[in-house]
């Protein structure tokens, strides 16, 4: 007699699903039949038209915008991935277990305060007659602008992700099994044959994982370009926003938001597939 | 089981008296009429403290405002929200015709209003009337030059938009984040003065974009009206395009280097007014509300406003702040033959008011605003 499945599991797995579908699927479809609305004197009106399409696709002014997001979004991730490493190396292989937790703990402390808050709090300490131009001024050194320039969106940036990279780098670091180590010293690696052929290999998942986090995390990010970066160059965030404020087009925003949501999927994707891809 | 006799004493007299006296206040509030709201749609300030408090107690009405970010997200909002949401709208001049002709916004008895009070240049301001049909009052106004951080350039070189240019700001010049007062003032720099910086033909509008784009060597950013204020007390710009008084004038009473003038070239002149929201029931309220705000008194607070200074459309408005604050009347121009008064500034053709682009379509004007930014 054949065993009668279970409801057991699907129970559970449907909170799950109710969430997914109400708080992304159904936002996500709204958003892309939104993209081929119109907007007849400053209210949404639906239809099934491509003229927002067209109309930003074709705009020189999208690609520049979507090309700096990109760039931006990369150079962010790189960064705070080599920043993130020796610090992430040190917890996992020259800490202790307590010295660890306390620095994870101090790591997560940052995300119990407003980002907005930081970030003007960075404004005051970048700005042009600012606390760190005064010290630098001590030295002989500047004063340098830092705000509205790309350097500020980057110090933005990092306050937004390092904190993680550091934490998701830690965590693949510290579960590497230490035989695979020892093994290789034994059979005679050196420290840089060892870290390049034994470690990062074996924590090649949890580096990759870091390192898209940091590039979803800052490639949708609003507030450092903004307050910190002057929009100069607008980023695509910025510019939904520049969207929706002239002449209320929200459907052309959402055309924004779906091209931003396609990049993200592909990077996500193509990480995964490197994160497990099997070494021939 | 015993039996206290209540009996008045002389003590428990002045206690129950004092009891009674001290709790009369909460009684009469408690019997008292709660206010009635007015929703208000404005510009961030005009329904704070300063601006609403007295006539709030005077009227036994409370303003519920509604505050927006430039004219679009004001008709937006109006768009999307039932007739009669909104008693009172502040607008920016501009957006009046548009109000008016998506029938947001009541006709309004000119009768009501102290027309002979306004000075000649304001008694028949464009978009506001109809014929003879009032459709909003205009309450405030203010000016649009060159603002600049007074240790990196003198007043003599601030007095041309060409100012932006100079080498002592590159990378330092920011822009108010919107299209219409920055390419109004190159527009101005352009020559563009009859009929107006903003109805230019397509060639003229060709020569802006070109020139606006020359500029983006010396721009350090764009920013919202947070941003432009900390960048300039910051010091971080030292010279912004499409701001005025009204954001240095604030700065200044926190003792910044800042100053705004309306050089050689004109200037550009905001305009905010009211009208009364369509299918408002309190129709009567909000026209005293604007009576107040015409008043000298009115005008006096509007002047100084906390959130941002607003210039007097009123005779007894000029009046009235040379008497109560002659330094703010000075440092304004509301002052008969002041160099930077408006009505000298009119009277030479120096000052044009903002507009909606003419032969162009506001869109044509925002892409290539985006365009410019991220040249």
């Amino acid at each position: 007699m054949a065993k009668r499945p279970s409801v057991y599991p699907y129970v559970w797995r449907l909170p799950l699903l109710i969430w997914q579908g109400l708080f992304f699927i159904g936002p996500l479809c709204l958003m892309v039949a939104m993209s081929f609305w119109l907007v007849r004197n400053y209210r949404m009106e639906p239809d099934f038209v491509f003229k927002n399409w067209d109309r930003m696709l074709s705009r020189g002014f999208f690609w520049d915008a979507y090309w700096v997001t990109f760039l931006r979004a990369t150079l962010a991730a790189t960064l705070a991935s080599l920043l993130a490493f020796p610090a992430s190396f040190a917890l996992a292989f020259r800490t202790s277990e307590t010295v660890r937790r306390w620095a994870i703990f101090f790591l997560i402390v940052p995300f119990f305060t407003s980002y907005l808050v930081r970030i003007y709090a960075w404004q005051v300490l970048l700005a042009g007659n600012g606390p760190l131009n005064a010290i630098l001024g001590l030295v002989g050194l500047g004063p340098f602008t830092m705000l509205s320039t790309g350097f500020g969106a980057m110090v933005g940036y990092m306050t937004l992700v390092l904190p993680l990279v550091v934490i998701l780098q830690t965590f693949s670091l510290a579960a590497i099994d230490r035989n695979l180590i020892e093994a290789a010293r034994n059979l005679g690696a050196n420290p840089r044959a060892t870290l390049f052929q034994v470690i990062i290999p074996a924590a090649k998942v949890g580096l990759i994982i870091g390192f898209i986090f940091a590039f979803i995390l800052t490639f949708g990010e609003f507030v450092s370009p903004f307050y910190l970066g002057g929009s100069n160059p607008p980023t695509l965030s910025i510019l939904i926003v520049d969207t929706t404020k002239s002449g209320q087009q929200w459907p052309r925003a959402a055309v924004v938001a779906v091209i931003m949501i396609v990049t993200l999927f592909l990077a996500a994707f193509a990480a995964v597939a490197a994160a497990y891809r099997r070494r021939s | 089981m015993s039996h206290s006799k209540p009996h008045l004493t002389r003590r428990s007299l002045l206690t129950g008296a004092a009891g009674l006296a001290l709790s009369a206040p909460m009684l009469g509030r408690a019997w008292a009429q709660e206010p009635t709201p007015i929703n208000m749609l404005a510009w961030y300030g005009h329904a704070e403290p300063d601006m609403v408090a007295e006539f709030e107690a005077e009227n036994n009405v409370k303003f519920v405002p509604k505050y927006y970010a430039g004219g679009d997200n004001m008709l937006a909002l109006i768009a999307q929200s039932p007739p009669g949401t909104y008693d009172v709208i502040l607008s920016d001049a501009e957006f009046v015709q548009q109000l008016n002709a998506a029938g947001y916004i009541e006709e309004m008895d000119a009768s009501l209003f102290p027309f002979d009070d306004f000075w000649p240049e304001y008694q028949n301001f464009p978009g506001h009337w109809t014929g003879d049909q009032l459709w909003s009052v205009m309450v405030r106004f203010g000016l649009l030059g060159v603002s600049y951080n007074t240790d990196a350039l003198s007043a003599k070189e601030a007095m041309s938009y060409n100012a932006f240019w100079n080498p002592k700001v590159t990378g330092k010049v920011g822009h108010f984040d919107w299209h219409l007062p920055s390419l109004g003032q190159l527009s101005l720099l352009n020559g563009n003065r009859a009929p107006s910086p903003f109805d230019i033909s397509e060639d003229m509008w060709d020569a802006l974009q070109e020139k606006t784009l020359s500029l983006k060597p010396q721009v350090g950013g764009y920013f919202d009206y947070g941003g432009t204020f900390s960048s300039l007390k910051n010091a971080d710009m030292l010279a912004m395009c499409g701001i005025g008084d009204w954001i240095t004038g604030v700065l200044q009473k926190d003792g910044a280097p800042v100053a705004s003038v309306i050089p050689e070239e004109g200037g550009i002149q905001w305009t905010e007014s009211y009208s009364i929201g369509k299918g408002s029931t309190k129709q009567e309220i909000v026209t005293k509300f604007i009576q107040y705000m015409l008043s000298p008194k009115g005008q006096v607070k509007s002047i100084q406003m906390a959130a941002y200074p607003g210039l007097s459309p009123t005779k007894s408005g000029w009046k009235a702040i040379q008497e109560a604050n002659p330094a703010e009347a000075e440092r304004s121009g509301l002052i008969d033959g002041h160099d930077q008064s408006p009505l000298k500034l009119l009277a030479e053709q120096r000052l044009f008011f903002r507009d909606i682009p003419r032969q162009q379509t506001l869109e044509d004007w925002n892409d290539f605003w985006s365009e410019y930014k991220t040249a």
